[in-house]
């Protein structure tokens, strides 16, 4: 697939803009990247690797450590189903048997109507509320077999229009223009922060103050 | 649950909690007025006061960060706050909730933390897996900019800091804090050996960094409006305020719950209509991880025990970040294990040899264990593989019917990070308890007795075939 569409571009360097390192946006920006394309693609890559100032081979290279930048088109739905221990207690295994089943593959397989992905993942952080799943990373708490059948139907009919297509993160961005930016810059150009300079040199003033003169008063 | 303070879930229940109106109109406190009642205070007041609250780390570690903020060498500059909200300890759940529920709380925090410490740029790390409290954390972020409560001269005001929601790519080993730091450069997550340089004084770029935990942060709006006192009221000298368990697994009423830090039992959260209500179908408790899945296990005979960071770690485990899975007396322990061992064997970031082989080996021999295809010397094995990543006696709870003590909490460790070590937790505990399990799997083998003279005479008579 492709580099940024022109919009994207432009998101991308006002993301980029926010750190004081520009490479502490290749994350952030592969993101960007597979919300746009679905998956984190060659060309992505050497777009971002462009837009951050470091090699295309450094952007794979910190992108395939992380679980969810796939490096191959995946399903338009993910289906994260949790099998760890405090799942795997209450059935996430068998939700998991279930989950392949309906969908006629089995954990990191996608169906060939490239509708789902299904995968067997670690602990999401729904441990009191198990079995869990996530679609997209939206989450479904405690469900049953048949819900889980229900919102397979659901997606496949189109029915489940607040479940966004996969990379897509946040629905709602945090804007964060250039004209609100306070202070954001290499930490070469940082310096004593104003509110505790003033706060130092008022300490400062009352300790020489409180101090008696130089020299003494012993006249 | 209204005799119990809520410090910071006062707001979970309240649908317009995570706006800005919702957390100046509604929850245990006003929303904002702790930043206010800050900015009226020197840093150095406002240090003391977190610092003499003793708010300890709700990460895992328990330091206290008020101590923690102090170690940034005076006069470098500039000073990063990193918020941890890189939540994935299995069992653990109450990050998300914070972050997703009551949003400018943390914040808030942040706020607070970024005045005291003097940081012009915080970066909020959540996990990113988490869209909903991105999605949350986002929409506040841009009320708070609008309200100008943080960015340029905050409430007019020379205090000025900019708050960027970060988000990251799925690998629980950036819950680290080097690891994070690594991972917020644009770096695959891997840790950074310490000694000698800790974030205080080497971190994001190599600048002094406080990475604290969003349960951590949501605590500073709530001491900063109430005090000292009020704080220290709550809980335990050394454990003072409130703390989030998450109790799963096998109990009637699994949830989140605030409790007092220090002085609620495990019994408490088990069985009181207040907590878990009870194990499941009224089954016997068998074993319990008392703080996340790099926790050794707990036992009926620990059941009493108070959630004290001292007094578990001396029983043989750790609070760790206040996850409690609860498995009663129908869960398979080899296979409980498995799955815990398999987690971290996932999740090993590769760096270290012996965790990045280690604990991928120890996945293997369990889950042939598993599958019946066990040998006599696996349990030995698993032992000498856990030692390697861990050296000497691992912390574990006592076992008094075979009269064995608890070796207390922490491990030693081969490795940079201590993923590797936790791996040997679920290990070391079950196989104390839990031997006959992992004998029982392991097929006995009728031993074929060869001798010299049945193998010549069997050479002698194939031998004219040739």
């Amino acid at each position: 697939m492709a580099r940024f569409t022109p919009q994207n571009e432009a998101l991308a360097r006002d993301i980029v803009g926010r750190y004081p390192r520009a490479k502490s946006a290749t994350i952030p920006l592969c993101h960007l990247a597979q919300e746009q394309d679905g998956y984190l693609s060659d060309d992505a890559m050497v777009h971002v690797s462009e837009l951050v100032g470091i090699t295309p081979a450094e952007v794979m290279g910190t992108a395939s450590f992380y679980e969810m930048f796939k490096l191959h088109p995946v399903g338009t739905y993910v289906v994260n189903v949790c099998t760890n221990i405090s799942c795997q207690l209450v059935g996430g295994e068998e939700l998991l048997a279930h989950a392949s089943t309906t969908l006629g593959v089995g954990p990191g397989g996608t169906t060939t109507d490239g509708m789902f992905t299904l995968e067997d993942v670690e602990c999401i952080a729904a441990c009191t509320e198990a079995p869990a799943c996530q679609v997209n990373y939206r989450y479904f708490h405690q469900i049953t077999n048949d819900q889980f059948d229900e919102l397979v139907a659901d997606l496949r009919s189109g029915s489940r229009s607040d479940i966004p297509k996969h990379g897509t993160l946040g629905t709602t961005r945090q804007e964060l223009g250039a004209d609100l930016i306070a202070n954001i810059t290499p930490p070469e150009e940082q310096s004593e922060p104003v509110w505790i300079r003033r706060h130092r040199e008022l300490s400062d003033a009352a300790s020489a103050n409180a101090a008696p003169p130089s020299g003494g008063s012993t006249s | 649950m209204s005799d119990v303070p809520q410090i910071v879930s006062s707001r979970w229940d309240e649908p317009t909690g995570h706006t800005l109106d919702g957390y100046r109109n509604t929850g245990s406190y006003t929303g904002y007025a702790a930043l206010q009642r800050a900015l009226s205070m020197s840093p150095d007041e406002l240090s003391a006061e977190v610092k003499g609250a003793t708010v300890l780390g709700r990460g895992g570690a328990g330091f206290p960060a008020g101590v923690k903020w102090g170690f940034c060498p005076p006069g470098v500059w500039p000073r990063y706050l990193v918020v941890n909200g890189d939540e994935s300890e299995p069992g653990t759940y109450k990050d998300r909730i914070l972050m997703e529920r009551d949003p400018h709380q943390l914040i808030e925090g942040c706020l607070i933390a970024a005045y005291a410490i003097g940081c012009a740029q915080v970066f909020l790390y959540v996990r990113g897996e988490m869209a909903h409290a991105q999605e949350r954390i986002a929409t506040a972020l841009n009320e708070a900019y609008a309200a100008n409560l943080v960015g340029k001269n905050i409430l007019g005001t020379d205090f000025s800091v900019d708050i960027v929601l970060h988000w990251g790519a799925g690998a629980y080993i950036v819950g680290e804090e080097t690891a994070l730091i690594e991972s917020l450069e644009g770096n695959r997550g891997m840790p950074r050996l310490k000694p000698p340089f800790f974030p205080a004084a080497k971190g994001l770029y190599m600048k002094p960094t406080i990475v604290n935990n969003v349960e951590t942060l949501a605590n500073l709006p709530w001491l900063v409006l109430n005090g000292i006192e009020a704080y220290t009221a709550i809980g335990s000298e050394a454990s003072p305020g409130t703390r989030l368990v998450a109790v799963s697994g096998h109990v009637k009423q699994p949830g989140v719950f605030e409790i007092p830090q220090g002085t609620t039992t495990y019994r408490e959260l088990f069985y009181d209509d207040r907590y878990g209500g009870g194990i499941r179908d009224d089954n016997e408790l068998k074993m319990f991880i008392p703080g996340g899945a790099s926790a050794p296990w707990f036992f009926p005979e620990q059941v009493d025990l108070a959630l004290e960071a001292k007094i578990v770690s001396a029983a043989g485990s750790m609070l760790g970040s206040g996850a409690i899975v609860v498995m009663d007396d129908t869960t398979d322990a080899v296979k409980a294990c498995l799955r815990v061992v398999r987690f971290f064997a996932r999740e090993s970031c590769g760096k270290c040899t012996p965790c990045r082989e280690g604990t991928s080996w120890e996945e293997k021999i369990l889950q042939r264990i598993m599958d019946g295809h066990g040998r006599p010397s696996d349990i030995d094995a698993l032992l000498d593989v856990a030692d390697n990543i861990s050296p000497g006696p691992y912390p574990v709870a006592s076992h008094p019917d075979a009269g064995l003590d608890a070796i207390a909490f922490p491990p030693r460790q081969t490795t940079i990070c201590p993923l590797g070590p936790s791996s040997v937790a679920p290990i070391t505990s079950a196989i104390r308890r839990f031997r006959h399990e992992f004998e029982a799997k392991i097929t006995k083998r009728d031993l074929i007795s060869v001798t010299a003279e049945t193998v010549s005479s069997h050479d002698h008579s194939t031998a004219g075939a040739h």
